[in-house]
């Protein structure tokens, strides 16, 4: 009886306000509406603040907002921090994303097969994705003391190295960058493995057989058959990677702090250290407005992507 | 015959070696944290001590020290606040954008969705600045509301891309039965598309909070007094200060706030991955 009487309702209360209710021309940009000014607001203004900021000589006591033209970046740019900065964001994204890929392939192949205990495995695999990052990398932090280090401790019981010569893993320039892409890439890999494998599990099973009854050795039949057909993936892996690792300073701010001397500073961090901690906002928009080329060029190859998988 | 099941024998070995080695070094730092909580101070800091195994009888003590002495307990109370929030306001915004996303817009509605999945990632890091002048003027700094106003910069867009395609999933046959039926588009949205899109809502409520969980830039920099800090950035700044880092309670406190949320986003998770790869994969 109930739903007879809601159900006879229905329809004159879908009138009162059919005409926007009803006809997807109105409706559609009403509902987008409030999700779109809302990210304009807070994502827009932002960045085009942070386009005017970097032209500017803002700092964090004043009030004003003088426009200096190139100013800010005359100053950063030509100095020995900028440029280390400039070089470890490179060497840092460009190479914790290799690893990523070739790491994240293997374990991919090796996940495709079923096995016992197959979702404890992949449980334990993505934690480093999962977990907040700064707390992953505090047991990080731990693991690499300098003083009791338990990878040293290890290596030593194995007489690999001795008791005066344990290497300071954070405090040696060279080892202190591997500190930090080893500990980037442990976070990333997760997340690229399971891209890849949603990759390789699409592919036809029909295809893998027309291989095997063609008698394709394996590496033939990986690189010639499942890379092609999985590549448009592999390229989304690697574009989140990459946005991910030249973007980032949580994993070298809690190791590191960009220490020692610098080393590993990257264009992120000296842009927190200029711009918040050092209270001079202009010169640290200057630095951070360098990671926006990257972007684009990423969300180019992005849209492009879009649009090749529609049209096929 | 024999060569057989060798071969067979040795792929398996291979395959449980590069499978093993591989969680080995996804999981130890978890594992290694466990171990390191219930360790006393003075078994962590014997320099000959063998560290896997335990030298003094475990304890409790830096279990106590974290939950009784630091505000750990009032950081997880912060990040649950700051991500109930954020997820109510992700809901309101991006349930209807998703929806209209998914059927309402044509070609146009299309590239939108693209570019709102776009502003996902632009980055904390290239925003932070401008953001902390802006708290500022808001007169916001120090305050959770800071956090709950930015934080759905990056979870709207994720979240509306990730219900535009389950909308999309959804037969257009339910809906158009209810409208011959009397409702509205929008009341068929309403009582007949949300209701069998709970399961997609409840992957958008647990991507939300993660991700809440896991920022830690714009925390970093809102947030500067020690009782308005969240875990992710509570942890890493309080616990370790100065030269004394207190390992025991600070691994306990990483692991607490990390692995239980990291089971439950284990549900999730394929669901993500079909976000993630968008058009990619047919």
């Amino acid at each position: 009886m109930a739903t007879l009487e809601r159900d006879l309702r229905a329809p004159a209360a879908g009138r009162r306000f059919g005409f926007v209710l009803d006809r997807p021309e109105w409706l559609g940009p009403l509902m987008i509406a409030p999700a779109v000014l809302y990210i304009v607001a807070i994502v827009g203004l932002p960045f085009l603040l942070a386009l005017y900021y970097s032209v500017s000589d803002i700092s964090m006591g004043r009030r004003t907002l003088g426009f200096v033209g190139l100013k800010n970046f005359i100053s950063v740019v030509p100095t020995s921090k900028f440029q280390t900065s400039l070089q470890n964001t490179f060497v840092f994204a460009i190479v914790s994303q290799v690893l990523v890929i070739i790491l994240a392939n293997i374990l991919a192949l090796a996940l495709l097969k079923e096995f016992r205990g197959k979702w404890v495995v992949r449980l334990l695999l993505l934690l480093p994705w999962v977990a907040p990052i700064s707390l992953g990398t505090i047991g990080w932090l731990w693991i690499l003391d300098s003083i009791y280090s338990v990878i040293n401790w290890t290596l030593e019981a194995f007489g690999l190295i001795t008791a005066d010569g344990w290497p300071m893993y954070l405090g040696k320039p060279y080892l202190a960058m591997g500190s930090v892409i080893t500990v980037h890439v442990w976070r990333l890999l997760p997340l690229a493995t399971v891209i890849i494998l949603a990759g390789l599990t699409s592919i036809p099973k029909d295809i893998h057989d027309a291989a095997q009854v063609d008698g394709a050795s394996f590496w033939r039949h990986h690189f010639q058959i499942t890379v092609p057909l999985i590549r448009p993936i592999l390229l989304v892996a690697l574009l989140f990677g990459l946005v991910f690792a030249f973007t980032d300073m949580v994993v070298i701010f809690v190791l590191t702090r960009g220490g020692p001397y610098d080393t590993t500073q990257v264009l992120a961090s000296l842009a927190f250290f200029t711009g918040i901690q050092g209270g001079d906002l202009a010169e640290g928009a200057a630095i951070a407005i360098f990671l926006f080329p990257l972007l684009l060029a990423v969300a180019f190859v992005f849209l492009r992507i879009a649009r090749r998988s529609e049209v096929t | 015959m024999a060569a057989g099941t060798g071969r067979r024998w040795g792929l398996r070995v291979g395959h449980f070696g590069v499978v093993g080695l591989f969680t080995l070094f996804t999981a130890f730092p978890f594992y290694w944290m466990l171990v390191t909580t219930f360790k006393r101070t003075s078994d962590l800091l014997k320099r000959g001590n063998n560290p896997f195994v335990y030298n003094e009888a475990p304890t409790l003590e830096n279990l106590r020290v974290l939950f009784q002495e630091t505000l750990y307990v009032r950081w997880l109370v912060n990040t649950t606040l700051v991500g109930v929030a954020v997820v109510v306001i992700t809901l309101i915004l991006a349930i209807p954008a998703g929806y209209a996303l998914a059927r309402l817009t044509g070609r146009w509605g299309e590239q939108l969705g693209i570019g709102i999945f776009l502003t996902y990632l632009v980055p904390p890091t290239l925003l932070f600045i401008p953001m902390s002048r802006v708290i500022g003027d808001l007169g916001l700094q120090d305050s959770l509301w800071s956090l709950v106003l930015v934080y759905p910069s990056f979870t709207i867009p994720f979240c509306t891309w990730l219900l535009m395609g389950f909308f999309k999933a959804i037969p257009r046959d339910l809906e158009e039965a209810a409208m011959i039926d009397g409702l509205s588009r929008f009341g068929a949205f309403v009582k007949v598309v949300i209701p069998i899109s709970v399961a997609g809502i409840l992957t958008v409520v647990i991507f939300s909070f993660t991700l809440v969980m896991q920022e830690f830039v714009y925390a970093l920099t809102f947030i500067s007094s020690v009782r308005q800090m969240t875990v992710s950035v509570g942890v890493p700044t309080f616990l370790v200060h100065g030269d004394v880092y207190f390992w025991g309670s600070l691994m306990a406190g990483s692991f607490i706030a990390s692995v239980p949320i990291a089971i439950l986003y284990n549900f999730f998770v394929d669901r993500f991955i079909a976000g993630f790869t968008v058009g990619a994969i047919k």
